[in-house]
């Protein structure tokens, strides 16, 4: 039976491993600090009054995406290889979901 | 542990259904289970044909009638054709791919176990007061007004086994996903295979739409929401759109595993290698992908406005060229081919023009200003009984044919199985193309009755007629079945002959663990190509050894059983206050099992070598 395990390969040469694990590390430090800024920022556009609603809250709702995507690809690992098929369903979803809301923005109840 | 070779009492063997976790006895399950309701369904039908059989007639009438029709489209949809194509996935696809199992046996047994209480617990409205009577599409300004507690057993029912079918859907996902044989590629798997992970990822997206139409409406209906109650600030069209979101796909999701069923059944009596393999995954794929876009067809008189209707339209007929492709790529695998005409085959080959016509209506329905005709009218029946029975039906009766000997170790009688085609094949076309015409002379849909001298006499009375020889057909089929399971020839492991895929490389039935080796897969057709090397068997991919199997268990079943009785619990709660903790209790012992299932430890148990060799030897002898 095959398996197509998330892990890499324990041949693999361990230094090449301990680089990219600290390679990983970095990156993972790097989008930590970036999603408490990108955080920080979404409180500040909500608390400061001269913003109003029309630019708040899309731009919230675009912080928001920007830190799925992070989490999504730097905490659980989407970017690495064995990902494949779970990014196209991922992405499916995303789409048909999409579609449904765009549709009933649309067509239902406007 | 080992179940091999070992003859049992009655008791055991319905206690080893109930437990079993084997992807091979859950297919069987599907297919009784199935196949009880597809009669069930045909009754139905059958009823509302002779009700209409003359103008003016009082066999079943008003009320009652309703309540059959519903019954009937709901039924043949969830509880016939939904379980009947799990039934041939679960037989072949794992062994298709070279797999021991399915990725997650516990929950294959669960998925069944939900289904067929759901199941159940939507015909127990039968006896308890009255079946749902709004339509199998349920329409939530008709549904909500329903006296009684029919919609309550349809809004449960399908809550219920829709669960089943998702946990269904999602497992074959990653067993596809995961369990494929060493070179078992994506571009090397069968089409079954393909068009089983393409639906089950339409079940997937599509069902959990209906999930939330369903609690919407279990909102209304028994606790007091008004999700759908324009009057109260709802809006009574969203269920339509969570419907069709969901039904649309739905279509995708019973005829993408028909087509492949078809697929491989042309390959196989043609003694070809499909034509253009890509071609046909590529068009499958695009189908599923097209098959979300497309939903608001269903409702273009429901005033959406032009715009969307126009894009609807377009979007729908684009369907019609991936279709084309298959179509023509199973001609093409014929041409020039080997044809040996067996039962299966003859479905095959009459699967073809039948469908083709249901598809030619369904782009005169897809024309949103010339469905504001058909709507609502028999054309539309006619339509969609010609893609659901001339794709669906004969999909998987040519698919119980094909694969018959393989789940039962029995070839099915030729000669029966012609005169069961034959009746069913003729009884199919008279009972519903007139029907075309029927609706284009204004008989609208839904109607128990109609007055004479409108000139549907003489076509609602050939309708009946043909609903009487599918029925004829369906006996005959009984006849074969039985005749076959007490005296049968036994199967071969390659029971046509002509096998091409892995399922014929094991014998007829398959032991439980499959393969003894898991095979090695260098192309596609694997087994064709072993053959074609002169070959016995398949190249393994490793040494003989102990086998890792899961244990058999009741918690399915107990799980499905304690939500079927939590769902009579919280449907009576209004009249009695007690009810509710039946509804309690009922979701305890569902809950309790899970929890059972996660703090007790199971290891499953090994099949040893020796008992594999043993058995492997006899099987060679027999
Ligand atoms: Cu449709």
């Amino acid at each position: 039976m095959e398996q197509h395990t998330n892990s890499g390969n324990p041949n693999v040469d361990l230094a090449y491993r301990r680089k990219k694990n600290a390679e990983d590390m970095k990156h993972q430090v790097i989008s930590f600090v970036l999603m408490i800024f990108l955080t920080l920022i979404a409180f500040f556009a909500v608390g400061y009054d001269k913003f109003s609603p029309w630019f708040s809250v899309p731009f919230i709702l675009l912080l928001a995406a920007v830190q799925v995507a992070f989490q999504l690809y730097y905490f659980m690992h989407m970017s690495h290889k064995g990902h494949e098929v779970p990014s196209v369903f991922l992405y499916a979803g995303v789409f048909v979901a999409f579609l449904t809301i765009w549709a009933f923005m649309t067509i239902v109840w406007w | 542990m080992s179940t091999l070779a070992r003859k049992k009492g009655v008791g055991a063997v319905i206690w080893d259904y109930l437990t079993t976790v084997d992807h091979k006895k859950i297919a069987i399950l599907y297919l009784i289970a199935g196949g009880i309701f597809f009669l069930a369904g045909g009754v139905e039908a059958l009823l509302i044909r002779i009700q209409l059989a003359v103008p003016n007639n009082d066999f079943v009438v008003g009320g009652l009638y309703n309540q059959i029709l519903t019954m009937h489209g709901t039924t043949m949809i969830f509880l016939a054709a939904m379980p009947l194509v799990f039934a041939m996935m679960n037989a072949v696809v794992p062994i298709q791919i070279g797999a021991r199992d399915v990725a997650f046996p516990f929950l294959n047994a669960l998925g069944f176990w939900l289904f067929f209480f759901g199941g159940v617990f939507l015909n127990c409205s039968w006896f308890l007061g009255g079946a749902p009577d709004a339509g199998w599409t349920s329409y939530a300004s008709l549904s909500l007004e329903s006296p009684g507690h029919g919609i309550d057993f349809y809004v449960l029912g399908l809550q219920i086994s829709g669960f089943g079918t998702l946990i269904g859907g999602i497992n074959f996902l990653v067993t596809i996903v995961t369990m494929r044989a060493p070179g078992m590629t994506y571009m090397r798997m069968p089409l079954f295979t393909w068009t089983t992970f393409v639906a089950s990822a339409l079940i997937l997206f599509a069902f959990p739409p209906l999930t939330v139409g369903l609690i919407l409406m279990m909102m209304d209906r028994l606790f007091g929401g008004n999700f759908f109650d324009p009057a109260a600030g709802g809006n009574t069209i969203i269920w339509e759109h969570l419907f069709w979101i969901f039904g649309h796909p739905e279509v995708y999701i019973l005829v993408l595993p028909a087509f492949g069923i078809f697929s491989e059944i042309f390959a196989t009596f043609s003694k070809k290698r499909l034509f253009g393999y890509s071609s046909m995954v590529f068009a499958t794929v695009l189908i599923g992908f097209l098959g979300f876009m497309v939903w608001a067809h269903h409702m273009f008189t429901a005033g959406l406005g032009p715009v969307a209707n126009a894009i609807f339209a377009v979007a729908t007929m684009a369907i019609a060229v991936p279709t084309g492709i298959k179509i023509f790529n199973w001609l093409f695998t014929m041409w020039g081919g080997n044809i040996r005409f067996t039962t299966p085959m003859l479905y095959a080959v009459a699967f073809i023009p039948s469908f083709v016509m249901g598809g030619v209506t369904g782009v005169m329905n897809a024309a949103a200003a010339a469905d504001y005709q058909y709507h609502d009218s028999y054309f539309v029946v006619a339509h969609f009984h010609y893609v659901i029975v001339g794709g669906v039906v004969f999909g998987l009766l040519a698919g119980a044919h094909y694969w018959w000997p393989k789940m039962f170790g029995k070839m099915l009688s030729e000669k029966l199985g012609k005169v069961t085609f034959w009746l069913f094949f003729i009884g199919f076309h008279l009972t519903f193309f007139i029907q075309h015409f029927l609706g284009l002379m204004g008989m609208p849909r839904r109607v128990f009755t109609y007055l004479p001298g409108q000139g549907w006499e003489t076509g609602n009375l050939i309708s009946t007629i043909g609903a009487f020889f599918m029925a004829t057909a369906t006996v005959v089929l009984l006849i074969n079945i039985v005749v076959t399971t007490v005296k049968g020839k036994k199967a071969d492991a390659d029971a046509w002959g002509d096998g091409r895929t892995l399922e014929w490389a094991v014998a007829s039935p398959p032991p439980e663990y499959n393969f003894a080796q898991t095979p090695l897969v260098r192309g596609l057709d694997a087994y064709w190509i072993e053959k074609m090397e002169g070959r016995k068997g398949l190249t393994p991919a490793e040494p003989l050894g102990d086998i890792h199997m899961p244990n058999p268990s009741i918690l399915p079943f107990i799980i499905s059983l304690g939500l079927f009785i939590a769902a009579f619990g919280f449907m009576y709660h209004k009249q009695h206050s007690w009810s509710l903790f039946v509804g309690i209790a009922g979701l305890l012992i569902t809950l309790g099992s899970m929890f059972l299932r996660s703090v007790i430890d199971d290891h499953g148990f090994h099949i040893h070598k020796e008992e594999i060799l043993e058995a492997e030897n006899k099987g060679v002898k027999a």
